[in-house]
């Protein structure tokens, strides 16, 4: 597959004894919703960190975009269109919503070495930024301080945090982990608006949610992906059956 | 725009700072315009302190290093002749920035208690650098051979001219980082303060930043080292010592880290205090550690945020 957005080829890490990812092998397609599935401990923390950067691989190589991004930080693959939200909410606690997204805007613009205007007024930063928090839902909470935003509200302003930064791919730690059932279905709600125009790597535990929304599931068990296709062929797929659907979908 | 109480607090502060020469020469009491001067320069160290410290999160535990080269900066030179304050306050601000870039380059590639412990090191190391240059007077320092020259109207002999020299450096300094810190560029260092892994992730290098912020307090610093050596008329490897870095910090977090202006009542409130309590008793220090710990505890923003409104965010 030349037209992957992403391109994982052999990719491996080994923690001590432990081997997190165990050669795997993964293609993302433009515009697809790419769920990856497996329970705890199967290693997809693992591979989000060396996805995002912060962690480097043992072996193996990870393309986006046509280009080897195997051996670049964090920042450089954001820069290149890698957005990220942390499985725990990672946020500018200390900053209003409209900031921490203005942060990104900025982020993306390139342009930090700027020591005399102050940014706070900049339109060409808080205007992005605004429509993005509209884009989530949080056009009326832009002035509030990020701490004291409830629990899906911050979910969501990760999510508009990643989304202003232009992201080619968005990669989705646990999107819906922590909220209750409404929040969690006001999520489903907005990413499915969302992966019309986005390419999404989307980690998650809640199945409803990855049923919902993926185009393909890719199932991890032990460091290693042992099954990957639609939906309905992982649903119908033996061996993820046993190793991990089993009780919940007999 | 409606006047907060910051506003009025930082309005009152200058104009008692700007009062001070002309009531100290009416109540007879020039002693004030010395202690309020020394006052002001250790602001400077400060407010350049709660740049990387308040706002960048990098706990530098040797600024007194830069206040000492900056000190060296005019005693050197001073000892071989020359005078000339442009070059010697010139000289002291690169050298400083220079060494805060060397320090800062090493000490941010790591972060917290190894970047405490470097920056301690480094600062320990001019110390004794400063103990072993015996032409200067090695451990006991040297007389500074006479003040810094400007020519013109700028003569530092004169008790207030150095005083309004130095509260318009101070002014001068406390704007600009006003500026400096609500930028872009100082969007860019509170955020890497406030969550580093995030700062990463929406594309944020936080070093080259942080390292260019270090180089500033650094620089800054330096001019203050280079005030401190005309205040006292004489310097010593002292100026560097590491307890000399705690006071600074001491002054920082007592006025109230992140807000700039903070750190100057952090400075005057601290040197009154040793001022005063030293006059009462030789163990002075007893009564200033418990005042110290009640403000960390109580203050959350210190004395700045007990003035301004504890509710203000980022001074």
């Amino acid at each position: 597959m030349a037209e992957s957005l992403l391109a994982i080829r052999g990719l491996t890490k080994r923690f001590g004894g432990l081997l997190a990812s165990n050669g795997i092998d993964l293609d993302v397609a433009p515009g697809e919703t790419h769920a990856i599935i497996g329970p705890n401990g199967a290693g997809k923390t693992t591979l989000i960190g060396q996805l995002a950067g912060d962690l480097s691989p043992d072996a193996g190589s990870i393309r986006f975009a046509d280009q080897d991004v195997t051996r670049l930080s964090a920042p450089h693959r954001a820069r290149r269109g890698l957005a990220r939200s942390f499985q725990v909410t990672s946020i500018f606690r200390d900053f209003s919503a409209l900031d921490n997204v203005a942060l990104a805007v900025q982020a993306h613009a390139g342009r930090s070495f700027r020591f005399w205007r102050p940014a706070r007024t900049e339109s060409a930063l808080r205007e992005p930024a605004r429509a993005a928090l509209e884009s989530v839902g949080l056009g009326a909470r832009a002035d509030v301080l990020a701490a004291r935003l409830a629990h899906g509200e911050q979910r969501q302003l990760e999510i508009a945090m990643a989304l202003a930064t232009a992201p080619r791919l968005l990669l989705l730690d646990e999107p819906v982990a922590g909220m209750g059932f409404d929040e969690s279905q006001r999520m489903v709600r907005f990413l499915a608006t969302l992966k019309r125009r986005m390419t999404i790597v989307l980690v998650e535990h809640d199945m409803d949610a990855v049923f919902t929304l993926a185009d393909r599931i890719s199932v991890m068990v032990y460091g290693r992906i042992i099954a990957t296709g639609t939906p309905a062929e992982v649903r119908g797929n033996e061996a993820v059956r046993r190793a991990y659907l089993g009780e919940d979908q007999a | 725009m409606a006047l907060s109480r910051r506003t009025i607090a930082l309005a009152a502060g200058a104009l008692v700072l700007a009062l001070v020469p002309p009531i100290a020469a009416l109540t007879n009491q020039p002693f004030y315009v010395d202690l309020v001067r020394r006052m002001m320069i250790f602001a400077i160290a400060a407010a350049s302190l709660d740049l990387i410290l308040g706002y960048g999160g990098m706990v530098s535990f040797g600024h007194a290093a830069y206040l000492g080269i900056g000190a060296y900066a005019v005693g050197i030179p001073a000892f071989y002749g020359v005078e000339n304050g442009w070059l010697q306050w010139g000289l002291a601000i690169t050298a400083a920035a220079l060494a805060a870039a060397v320090i800062g380059a090493i000490s941010l590639r790591t972060s917290g208690v190894s970047f405490i412990m470097i920056t301690l090191a480094f600062a320990q190391m001019l110390y004794y650098l400063g103990i072993s240059l015996e032409t200067y007077g090695g451990d006991n320092g040297m007389r500074l051979a006479g003040r810094s020259r400007f020519g013109g109207p700028i003569d530092l002999r004169d008790p207030a001219v150095f005083y309004y020299v130095v509260l318009a450096i101070l002014a001068v300094l406390l704007a600009l980082g006003r500026r400096l810190v609500d930028s872009r560029f100082g969007m860019v260092i509170r955020a890497a303060k406030s969550n580093e892994a995030r700062a990463r992730a929406i594309g944020l290098s936080p070093v080259p930043y942080k390292l260019t912020a270090f180089v500033i307090a650094g620089g800054a610093g330096g001019l203050a080292g280079a005030l401190l050596a005309n205040q006292t008329e004489y310097l010593t490897p002292d100026f560097m010592h590491w307890t000399r870095s705690g006071e600074i910090m001491f002054m920082v977090i007592l006025g109230g880290m992140g807000t700039l202006f903070g750190p100057v009542i952090g400075a005057v409130a601290l040197l009154l205090l040793e001022d005063v309590l030293s006059a009462l008793t030789a163990h002075w220090q007893i009564i200033l550690g418990p005042i110290l710990i009640l403000v960390v505890l109580f203050a959350k923003r210190g004395l700045f945020g007990l003035v301004a409104g504890a509710e203000t965010r980022d001074g």
